[in-house]
């Protein structure tokens, strides 16, 4: 069971209990899975200096989510630290090369130490990969009205037409990053 | 303050099964968008395959929610197309350079990499900043 816990999950068992949480959230409350809501009620409650968007009672609707979203933190401790998985990621032999062409080296942890540390702050990658790309996802997924969760998996099972155009977007955007952007910046 | 911890504990599953199933790493997603790997696309489609069949036994039974109230799902406005393709657009190109999105953002910063700290600030400010622009873009 320890060893389960540990091991990374086969794609057929993590992405069935990802959708589960969708149900999960609608029976216990009646609330519709979306993360990124969350960094728009950080801003009401933070920093909504005199924008309409941002003057809301954060507390009634957001209460909930900001609260599931410190449970995501605790599960990512759980997971990541108390039963984190010691193997390196067993990627495919193909993303390894295209990966190793980009000059990644160390495939250790979540992200790769080359480029995610606070030294790199002082180059543009740095910039460009951690801070720009955490803007463009907060800018982004407020414009489209939600993110992975709330379009690509709450959006698409509920058959919304929006959800397609922002997914059929995100893999736009997407692309065009890891093709024409990344070999510039890597 | 009880209301809370079913969302405490949903959020501590969802987290653990971000971890667990890889999708929070910036490999999986360049793996993803390279096509090297079938696993992702594997992930993302049993996820929307078992919440598309949740979400039709709920509706098709008027399931209540645990307090009692009848579940409602409100429609997304399918007339916004701009909204949609370029905010869709605009979170891709983020999505692709931190290879993060929202959800392993925070499950990072859990799992010990303070330096996620950097893209989450980045994403709030994204945020305030689309608030403040918010009536001068197409929607």
């Amino acid at each position: 069971m320890i060893e389960f816990l540990k091991e990374p999950w086969p794609w057929y068992v993590a992405g069935p209990l990802i959708g589960l949480t969708v149900p999960m959230l609608l029976l216990i409350g009646g609330k519709l899975f979306g993360v990124s809501s969350n960094l728009r009620h950080t801003c009401a409650a933070c920093f909504p200096a005199d924008i309409d968007f941002f003057h809301y009672d954060w507390k009634k609707y957001g209460g909930w989510n900001l609260v599931f979203i410190a449970g995501a933190v605790i599960g990512g401790f759980l997971g990541g630290q108390l039963l984190q998985d010691p193997a390196p990621i067993h990627l495919s032999h193909q993303a390894v090369a295209d990966l190793k062409a980009m000059g990644i080296t160390d495939f250790s942890g979540m992200m790769p130490h080359e480029i995610f540390n606070w030294q790199n702050l002082e180059h543009l990658q740095g910039w460009v990969v951690m801070v720009l790309g955490g803007f463009l996802v907060g800018f982004g997924s407020r414009y489209a009205g939600g993110c992975t969760s709330g379009h690509a998996i709450s959006g698409l099972a509920d058959l919304q037409w929006a959800s397609l155009l922002a997914v059929i977007g995100f893999f736009v955007g997407g692309l065009f990053v890891t093709y024409l952007i990344y070999p510039l910046i890597v | 303050m009880k209301n809370y911890i079913k969302y405490l504990l949903a959020g501590i599953f969802f987290g653990f099964v971000l971890i667990k199933s890889e999708v929070v790493s910036w490999f999986r997603i360049q793996e993803m968008f390279r096509f090297d790997a079938f696993r992702m696309y594997g992930i993302i489609g049993m996820a929307i395959i078992v919440a598309m069949i949740s979400i039709q036994i709920i509706k098709k039974f008027n399931l209540k929610d645990s307090e009692g109230r009848a579940i409602t799902i409100p429609p997304k406005d399918p007339s916004q197309v701009a909204r949609y393709l370029i905010g869709g657009t605009i979170f891709g190109f983020g999505w692709a350079l931190t290879g993060a999105c929202p959800g392993p953002l925070f499950t990072l910063a859990g799992a010990g990499y303070g330096i996620i700290i950097v893209p989450i600030a980045g994403a709030i400010l994204g945020t305030w900043v689309y608030g403040l622009l918010r009536s001068k873009l197409p929607h």
